[in-house]
């Protein structure tokens, strides 16, 4: 049966070319790679290449044709033992429904479907994201044991317990080994697992983040520290393009069973570029889930959560809280549910909301409101995605009021996003407009001086609450 | 003046002996130095079952690499598609020595790598054209696919990043003691990025069993190598890892066995990694918007006419009378069907229904 040439879509945008030449002309025998004629694209001239054998019979657009549409069929190709007339009677009967012609078979048995139709009546219309509702934190047994505990120990507690109990999983990253964690995090854990699972990697963390996503796509799960996550911008690619998309382009077939973790954020006098916080770059990304714990008995729950849950799961922590205790429960197995915000402390007249060292300004804050008569609700989110917003809508229902306190940037903050919501979701039950506290927007400088003016302070957080109770 | 003073010293740094290292033997030290630069096996003696597998799985891909062309032309396929075409021994004679339980990743020119899998041409096309019965229903399209069953792990949109990944399959191999060798593609053009190199060094230092199989088709996009690459030598790109490299004629599908079995073995016996350079060709641009002026005409056609694939292995069928041409037209035939049917399903399948836009963006725990 004779072919339609149709004329080709060459880039990803066009739509119509200009047909600027023909090499072959009608009557001349073409085997399948041969150039037949050049097209004008927006961006260069293309080669049209016979994908068939066979005879050019019938040239339908002529050279120097503009604006030729994509699908319209410019020549005919008559096979061996066919004549041009069954060609030419094809060609008018097919004109102006593109239709692909070049397989015979495809003419006779279904139609194609047009793209971005494939449900007609409801193309329009973005369905509605689902809504997943995070679990309650266990119920802690009444008269359980709480244990006082360094954030640096309840890190290292969740590590130890899930590798006893999952072989499957292991630690890697710089200097997790033998020199027992830059921060002595990983302390311990050499010795007790050995090297196949406590794993010294080179200083090469593009590299070792996309071998530890490579073992978790093939089932492992890996831990995989980052000294500190400033260093971590040299993997993001690996962190963002492979581990949180991979499960989506794979149409769920394979995932990144991953956690990375390290210190997020300032510390002290270590300057601009050992001093940022990831809380809003990776909680832009979806298929991550991005953990910011403050206390030690979130920091063990939910990195024990992290590890045993099927996605990456991005676990920022600071290294001002490591040596801090809390009371952690004792118990055998205990987790928390990622994408649960717990409330610190209830109270009626304002909502604090913060996360990771960002607590520590609202704790301070809080008591010296309690001074003043001022009785705040302190909301530590934990989990930055999923963002736990029920909590914050409910508590600010009740208050009316808002204030976010966070170390990072300000520009496209944890707390803007959250006072955006708000807004579209709690309007008419705001008193005051949301203030955002964050780090100033600037490099993080060395001088002490300034170090402590670039981050936020107890008193602009009192400062911010007076503002909205309007005191 | 510099450079007629350093001559000298270049020469004396050549001949000069390998320092043995404290406590070890002289011997040992010397061999651990040897640059391992290793001279390609012979072609592989394919009989005539070898020989007609390599021809139709070679010729699959070339059906249905034109096809996905013509797909493109139409606006079937949308976006960026990069075709195999010119390229289909390397995958085909690395595919002729893995065994079950090995695995393959490449980059985004990956049509081939996943036929040569036996993944569906039907699931690829159907990828290819985003529609629900694709490999990733529709949702990664031509440069993201995967089969976790056939062992292929992608299809990666990004340069290079595919390395690390192979090199992470091969440590979770290592992990499980499981014997299987991690397949990882990449082109002459991601050789030139940094995380390969840092996957080299691990996969060395713990030996990994990864071939690091570098397909070098001469153009990185529109880049010759010459202008792209201070060291064009492929296979020397792993000596300051300590990982053996060889050069591999990849338009031989037999060379491309032989080489393939050598690395294998090395990787099964627990040698750690190994390079296999292929030097193959494109025949077409590097995506389907590409004119490829950066070359000539006769370059590509002295290429297709004298060194391709397909036509090599058709040639010695024919010269052995292992197969007549009828015979040979109905392997072409048949794989045109195949393809064919590819096509036509791909086109037929509707794409993924609306509410497919929030599945698979996490796994629910």
């Amino acid at each position: 049966m004779p072919v339609e040439i149709l004329m080709p879509a060459l880039s990803p945008t066009m739509e119509e070319g200009n047909l600027a030449k023909w090499l072959k002309k009608e009557g001349d025998k073409v085997s399948a790679g041969d150039v037949i004629a050049e097209i004008e694209t927006d961006k260069a001239t293309m080669e049209v290449e016979a994908v068939d054998e066979g005879t050019l019979g019938k040239i339908l657009v002529e050279a120097g044709a503009q604006g030729v549409k994509v699908n319209t069929p410019i020549a005919v190709l008559v096979q061996e033992g066919e004549s041009l007339d069954t060609g030419k009677s094809r060609g008018s009967e097919g004109s102006g429904e593109p239709l692909p012609k070049s397989e015979a078979k495809l003419q006779e048995s279904a139609a194609p479907i047009p793209l971005g139709e494939a449900n007609p009546a409801k193309a329009a219309a973005v369905p509605a994201a689902p809504k997943a509702a995070a679990a309650a934190d266990p119920d802690i047994p009444a008269g359980t044991e709480m244990v006082p505990t360094t954030v640096r120990e309840a890190l290292r507690d969740a590590m130890a317990e899930e590798m006893r109990r999952d072989a499957d999983v292991f630690v890697m990253g710089e200097e997790v080994a033998e020199y027992q964690g830059a921060y002595k995090i990983t302390q311990g854990l050499l010795q007790e697992f050995g090297p196949r699972r406590v794993v010294d990697t080179p200083i090469t963390e593009h590299g070792f983040a996309g071998v530890g996503v490579g073992a978790a796509m093939s089932g492992l799960k890996p831990i995989v520290e980052f000294m500190t996550f400033n260093f971590a911008m040299q993997a993001i690619d690996q962190i963002v393009n492979s581990a949180a998309k991979t499960l989506y382009m794979s149409g769920g077939q394979m995932g990144a069973p991953i956690v990375f973790r390290g210190p997020n954020g300032a510390a002290a006098r270590v300057a601009a570029q050992h001093s940022q916080c990831y809380a809003a770059w990776y909680g832009h990304i979806p298929g991550l889930k991005v953990v910011m714990p403050y206390s030690a008995a979130d920091a063990k729950g939910l990195l024990k959560a992290a590890i045993r849950d099927p996605n990456p799961v991005i676990f920022l922590e600071n290294e001002i809280l490591y040596g801090q205790s809390f009371d952690v429960p004792k118990l055998d197995d205990f987790t928390l549910p990622i994408g649960k915000a717990r409330i610190h402390k209830q109270g009626k007249d304002v909502t604090l909301v913060s996360f990771g060292i960002g607590m520590t300004y609202a704790v301070k804050a809080e008591a010296e409101l309690a001074a003043m008569g001022i009785d705040a609700e302190i909301i530590d989110l934990r989990t930055i995605r999923p963002l736990d917003f029920d909590t914050i809508i409910a508590s600010v229902k009740k208050t009316n009021r808002l204030v976010t306190i966070e170390e990072g940037f300000p520009q496209s903050s944890v707390g803007d996003h959250i006072a955006s919501q708000v807004m579209q979701r709690a309007f008419d039950f705001l008193d005051a407009p949301v203030i955002t506290i964050a780090g100033k927007d600037v490099p993080m400088p060395y001088a002490a001086n300034l170090e402590k003016l670039a981050l936020p302070n107890v008193a602009e957080v009192i400062e911010a609450v007076k503002a909205v109770t309007y005191r | 003046m510099a450079a007629a003073a350093r001559k000298p010293v270049a020469a004396k740094t050549a001949s000069r002996k390998p320092v043995p290292r404290k406590g070890e033997p002289r011997d040992k030290a010397a061999q651990s130095r040897t640059a391992p630069v290793l001279k390609a096996p012979a072609p592989a003696d394919f009989g005539k079952k070898e020989e007609l597998a390599a021809y139709r799985d070679m010729l699959l891909i070339r059906r249905f690499e034109e096809k996905a062309g013509q797909l493109y032309g139409m606006g079937f396929i949308g976006g960026f598609c990069h075709l195999y075409i010119g390229q289909e021994a390397v995958v085909t004679g690395l595919k002729m020595a893995i065994r079950d339980g090995d695995q393959m990743i490449t980059a985004y020119r990956d049509h081939g790598h996943m036929l040569a899998m036996d993944m569906e041409p039907r699931g690829v096309m159907a990828e290819l054209t985003g529609r629900r019965g694709g490999y990733s229903r529709g949702k990664g399209g031509s440069m993201h696919m995967f089969s976790k069953e056939k062992n292929f792990y992608g299809g990666h949109g990004i340069v290079g990043a595919q390395v690390s990944l192979g090199t992470g399959l091969a440590f979770a191999n290592k992990y499980r003691d499981n014997g299987a060798v991690s397949l990882t593609f990449f082109g002459d053009g991601a050789a030139n990025q940094g995380q390969v190199y840092e996957s080299f060094n691990m996969a060395s230092l713990w030996k990994l069993p990864v071939i690091y199989v570098i397909e070098n088709n001469r153009y990185a996009m529109g880049t010759a190598v010459s202008r792209s690459s201070a060291e064009t030598d492929f296979s020397h790109r792993g000596i300051s890892f300590r990982i053996p490299g060889m050069q591999v004629d990849g338009m031989d599908v037999r060379a491309v066995k032989s080489a393939a079995d050598q690395a294998v073995a090395w990787c099964r016996e627990g040698n750690g990694p190994m390079i296999l350079e292929m030097s193959t060709y494109r025949y077409r641009g590097h995506s389907m918007s590409d004119p490829a002026k950066y070359r000539s005409k006769d370059e590509v056609q002295k290429m297709r006419s004298e060194h391709d694939p397909i036509e090599q292995v058709r040639q010695r069928l024919i010269d052995r009378k292992w197969a007549s041409d009828d015979e040979l037209k109905a392997i072409d035939k048949d794989v045109r069907d195949v393809v064919a049917d590819s096509a036509e399903f791909a086109q037929s399948d509707p794409e993924p229904d609306v509410s497919e836009l929030w599945t698979d963006v996490y796994v629910e725990s």
